[in-house]
């Protein structure tokens, strides 16, 4: 008999994410981001991560400005429709809180270092950024003559974290999980990454997701924990259940320009909550309104065999 | 006709998008732009963006990321990152979009950082996709706001290549295609020299005048030999770029303008 996997945020993280590791933290690019469990990181004082991500919008600023950033190894850090990350470059220019270090890649090296490690190969080779200066300032990235042919090509090394936290419309307890909507590198994380986690707005029964096994993002045994974590996004959105907050990502933007709001900020939406729930609590109405009501169904899909 | 510098410059870029044309789409204005050309004169493109979306149709309602619910309702293919990189990988992409902070006049543009790598005077958000989009894509476009800081002479730092120091750079790189095609700006639109790569300016908007772009540039601008101007948006191009963005938030505050 399998054991379930469901425990709560507090316990997953505890439980799952060390100081010093390197995690991947969301990997839908702007939606799906697992904010819910930045904000459990934060409270939990888990220090020196490495972050891994190609875009998650606001969550490397806010946890780097935390302080519990050592190094980020991704396509994109800011605020993707406000502007730049004022803890980011807190951090780079000002060494506030420390300086981190950076492993510059694009969206697609970084695609490609996740599918390297999910195939197990040491690299993977590509033709983009040729010519671009991030091969210079990141040194993991080599440049070779292909053994195959003559092209000049950027071999991409694998990347192999320690843990991927993920954000699921729907799982059950053993970590079958469905996923929808754009992807991301979201199943090249999972398969490389040594601990899976996943945030899950629903748990349901397993047979609810053995009805579409084309939507599983990767079988249960892949996965350590699943977390019963309703608006874990917030305030990122998630097909068929949230909206985009805007106004959080705009008003984050203004509160964070200088330190001491900062600090605020972080008190205000993280520090001062015990738990996911009070923050769910606290944003009431507001989340209430963000709730996708409409019904958009995909057409039934026949997996019978008689 | 009353429009802001944004909108011009939004429907300048909408307008270097061809009718199929496979279009991978950039943050922020590209989105914009994409929009604007799929609802008139470029019914058949399609619209690859980088979160894993691909689309035969414009999005429900403006976006404010690529990753809005609505951009995924209606979708052609939801899918990975990785596919379409693939397909552009492959040479499959007409037409590259992007934004940046900073580009020179060979087309190289800067999103990484201000003043040295390993001490920063600004640091800037990075690559995301733009630097696979400007590597791979058959033409590039580049959409950014003309100031002399953004104008560069040379780039700090080349996080998306252009033509590097001129023509031939690519190729020696090892580049497989493409190179910027034209930089939109919210004075003129600027096209690479066939012989040397450099930028020229190629049209200036209505009401801006030749010196005024020039001052507003780093390097020594050249002219086109067939410098015109710009072409008035349209009653059309204005009313459809409203509809996408009827409160003006990527395009500047309309109510703001009229007083």
């Amino acid at each position: 008999m399998t054991r379930s996997k469901q425990m709560n945020l507090e316990a997953a993280v505890s439980e799952y994410i060390s100081d010093g590791e390197s995690i991947v933290m969301g990997a839908c690019l702007e939606a799906m981001i697992p904010f819910a469990a930045a904000y459990e990181i934060i409270r939990q004082n888990i220090k020196n991560l490495t972050l891994i991500a190609p875009i998650s919008d606001i969550l490397f600023d806010m946890m780097i400005g935390a302080g519990m950033v050592d190094k980020l190894i991704a396509a994109w850090s800011g605020n993707v429709s406000a502007g730049l990350g004022y803890n980011y470059r807190r951090s780079m220019e000002k060494g506030i809180p420390h300086k981190i270090a950076v492993e510059d890649h694009s969206n697609f090296t970084i695609g490609l270092a996740l599918l390297a490690g999910a195939m197990g190969v040491p690299f993977l080779p590509t033709k983009s950024l040729l010519g671009s200066d991030l091969l210079r300032s990141n040194p993991q990235l080599r440049v070779g003559t292909s053994p195959i042919g003559e092209d000049t090509l950027v071999y991409v090394p694998a990347l192999k974290p320690d843990v991927v936290i993920l954000g699921v419309q729907r799982s059950d307890e053993f970590g079958n999980a469905h996923l929808w909507g754009n992807m991301g590198v979201a199943q090249e994380a999972a398969l490389a990454s040594k601990k899976v986690i996943l945030l899950a707005e629903e748990i349901v029964p397993g047979e609810i997701i053995t009805t579409d096994p084309n939507r599983l993002l990767v079988p249960g045994f892949k996965v350590t924990a699943v977390v019963h974590c309703p608006a874990f996004c917030h305030p990122s959105p998630m097909p068929g259940y949230y909206r985009r907050d805007h106004e959080f990502f705009h008003d984050y933007h203004r509160e964070t320009k200088e330190l001491e709001s900062f600090r605020k900020w972080l008190n205000k939406w993280v520090l001062s909550f015990s738990s996911h729930e009070e923050y769910i609590q606290h944003l009431g109405n507001r989340l209430e309104e963000l709730k996708i009501k409409q019904k958009l169904l995909a057409a039934e899909v026949n997996y019978a065999y008689e | 006709m009353d429009y802001t510098a944004e909108e011009l410059m939004v429907i300048a870029a909408a307008r270097e998008i061809r009718d199929g044309d496979v279009v991978f789409v950039g943050m922020r204005l590209p989105m914009l732009a994409f929009a604007v050309a799929k609802k008139l004169h470029a019914p058949s493109a399609i619209g690859f963006f980088e979160c894993g979306i691909v689309r035969d149709n414009p999005a429900g309602e403006l976006l404010y990321t690529m990753g809005d619910p609505p951009n995924v309702t209606g979708a052609q293919w939801c899918t990975s990152t990785n596919n379409l990189m693939f397909l552009m990988h492959k040479g499959l992409v007409d037409v590259g979009f992007i934004g940046g902070a900073e580009i020179d006049k060979y087309g190289n543009i800067n999103t990484s950082c201000l003043g040295p790598v390993d001490a920063p005077t600004v640091k800037l958000p990075g690559s995301g996709g733009a630097a696979d989009i400007a590597s791979l894509s058959r033409r590039l476009l580049a959409i950014m706001n003309h100031e002399k800081r953004r104008m560069r002479e040379k780039v700090d730092y080349i996080t998306s290549p252009g033509y590097g120091d001129g023509n031939g750079w690519r190729e020696k790189a090892g580049l497989p295609r493409g190179g910027l095609s034209a930089l939109i700006t919210n004075l003129g639109v600027l096209r690479p020299d066939p012989e040397t790569k450099e930028l020229m300016l190629a049209t200036v908007h209505p009401g801006v005048t030749v010196e005024e772009v020039r001052k507003n540039t780093d390097w020594e601008l050249k002219l086109s030999g067939m410098l015109e101007e710009t072409p008035t948006p349209s009653e059309q191009e204005l009313e459809v770029l409203h509809q996408i963005d009827p409160q003006g938030f990527w395009t500047g505050n309309r109510e703001r303008k009229k007083k």
